[in-house]
């Protein structure tokens, strides 16, 4: 019934396609940095890659948005932190305790929450960021308070990971690695469930799709994302504070996810890369920094609508969707 | 045989009574059609059978088993799926991956499977992908595979939500209205298609203002008025019903009387 023709036209581009440049970018980098300082800021773009990576499943494919991610960021920082200083656990263990109980803390919390739509969804997220934020303030026994508590560094028997250079290339590889899984579930069937309830619920619902159970799936993805994120981000600073979970770094998060462009996976690392990055070069603009961050951004969303990556995608291609 | 069974179907919103007693048998493998004046229920008693309203009385059976109130997911892993009247497409998603989300019910992979990438995954992506093609090919949208399903034309989406609805393999299908907004040629072709699917053993449950089609490829049709039931029997009985009649042409609206009363 169907011609070979037919089938070589709906042959699909490989689904990892997206990666190459970016693992190109990644080798290239290092080539051109004149200082320490640089492959800082680079670890930095990897690591909120990773957050609004997982962000990016839950609002680009899926159309849940959270407001309170960062607090899974909180959740897998603490835990690095307390594992090892208060409880003597090995941190790469306390890093994986972390992921395991943000997962366990999404799958909770995102029963109730996830049944909420639009700006009563976003208020409710926002609810558990600021709520993880007052629980990490508060338990100065545990937590340190206000003042935040140092992180233990990684060491392999005699030798501790103390070099950004390293942290660069892992890093780099734990970004990838993101991206392929991210990718992954995108081209398989519960991508297609989840890309199907962005467009329409009840045509989801009809056509046997459990609504309720893939929300919370990719709920509890986005957070094992963050936390892994907040993880990392909290040992190459050797230190963490409540500041990891809060109100700005949720909207942070948003804002990468929708600059680099809602459901585009590259999008989610250019977003990133931005919010990092910029405001490092504005510093030369003294007091105007926070203005002219601010402008930029209004910019690119009005000329860029759909997120960087997708609308200069749409032009390069010559295609308008 | 009994395939989809309505008792005494009855719901109100905000003490408005949308149905009242509404009660139909349709047959495997036949076409079952619900006509009625707009505001009459019908959309209504389609949302209560797929699982989107749950009514305040009476029951819905599917093969004889009582599926009242069962969520929309449920049935449709039961074997009954539906298209509605204002399109529900997936505009994100190219045309055959609308239909691939068709498929869901019948896919195996687990979400560590699909996270990973096991390689069942890339088989089952084939099959559902092979599955899709054969349910276009069959409403002749084989050339739109690869377009975003947004950029379809209006009859070709009506197309594509048979196409997605078939993909599950129901028994029953709810048909709401699919040749609203299509041009003679396109009606037409929708007859087709409807008779093909009865052909195949499918119980298709039709909403429709056209009535040349309806009258044309319906072996039961079922009239509502104001939620109530105003007749039911073969075309050539409802076309000679002086209530059915009546309640088209709208020549004394007291005619509107229900057929038969809850017992």
């Amino acid at each position: 019934m169907l011609t070979l023709t037919d089938r070589f036209r709906l042959l699909q581009r490989h689904r990892l396609i997206p990666l190459i440049p970016l693992a190109a970018i990644i080798l290239v980098l290092p080539l051109l940095f004149p200082s320490a300082y640089y492959y800082r800021i680079a670890a930095l773009v990897f690591i909120f890659s990773i957050a609004a990576l997982g962000l990016n499943l839950l609002m680009g494919f899926a159309g849940q948005v959270s407001l309170g991610h960062a607090g899974f960021m909180g959740v897998g920082a603490y835990a690095v932190a307390i594992g090892p200083t208060r409880l003597g656990i090995a941190p790469l263990v306390a890093f994986v305790l972390g992921a395991i109980f943000s997962a366990l803390l999404a799958f909770v919390v995102g029963r109730p929450i996830l049944r909420l739509k639009g700006h009563y969804l976003a208020v409710a997220t926002l609810g558990f960021g600021v709520l993880l934020t007052i629980i990490f303030t508060n338990e100065a026994k545990w937590t340190g308070g206000p003042d935040g508590m140092p992180v233990q560094q990684i060491t392999f028997i005699n030798w501790t990971l103390r070099r950004v250079s390293t942290w660069y290339w892992i890093l780099a590889v734990s970004f990838l690695l993101s991206a392929v899984i991210a990718l992954n579930l995108i081209d398989s069937p519960t991508g297609r469930a989840l890309r199907a309830i962005h467009d329409s619920e009840r045509a989801a619902r009809v056509l046997g799709i459990d609504v309720a159970q893939k929300k919370l799936a990719v709920f509890v993805i986005s957070a094992v994302y963050a936390s892994v994120a907040g993880s990392f981000f909290a040992l190459i600073n050797g230190y963490v504070t409540p500041d990891v979970s809060g109100f700005l770094r949720s909207i942070e998060l948003v804002a990468m996810v929708v600059l680099g462009g809602m459901g585009s996976i590259v999008g989610s690392f250019v977003g990133s890369a931005v919010l990092v990055v910029l405001p490092q070069g504005l510093t030369i603009f003294h007091e105007y920094e926070h203005a002219i961050l601010g402008l930029t951004l209004m910019a690119v969303m009005i000329f860029l609508r759909r997120g960087i990556v997708p609308s200069l995608a749409a032009v390069l291609g010559g295609t308008q969707k | 045989m009994t395939v989809l069974e309505t008792e005494s179907i009855s719901i109100a919103f905000g003490g408005v009574r949308a149905l009242d007693c509404v009660s139909f048998k349709a047959t495997a493998g036949t076409v079952f059609s619900i006509i009625g004046p707009n505001g009459a229920g019908k959309t209504t008693l389609f949302n209560v059978i797929s699982g989107l309203s749950v009514p305040d009385d009476g029951r819905v059976w599917l093969d004889g088993e009582d599926v009242t109130a069962l969520a929309p997911e449920r049935l449709a892993r039961r074997g009954l799926s539906r298209t509605f009247q204002n399109l529900q497409i997936f505009s994100h998603l190219t045309t055959v991956e609308n239909v691939m989300v068709g498929r869901h019910r019948h896919e195996r992979t687990g979400l560590v499977a699909d996270l990973l990438h096991f390689p069942a995954v890339s088989r089952q992506n084939r099959v559902t992908r092979d599955a899709a093609l054969k349910a276009l090919a069959r409403v002749g949208l084989v050339p739109m595979a690869q377009r975003p399903a947004g950029s379809l034309a209006y009859g070709d989406l009506k197309r594509l939500e048979i196409a997605r609805a078939l993909a599950t393999e129901p028994k029953v299908l709810l048909l709401d209205e699919p040749a609203a907004g299509c041009n003679p040629t396109e009606t037409k072709n929708i007859e087709t298609m409807i008779r093909g699917i009865a052909a195949d053993g499918i119980t298709v449950v039709l909403v429709e203002h056209d009535m040349r089609l309806v009258m044309n490829i319906s072996d039961r049709i079922h009239v509502l008025a104001n939620g109530h039931t105003l007749a039911e029997g073969d075309a050539a009985e409802i076309r000679a019903n002086p209530a059915v009649i009546e309640a088209y042409l709208g020549a004394s609206g007291a005619a509107l009387e229900p057929a038969s009363a809850c017992g």
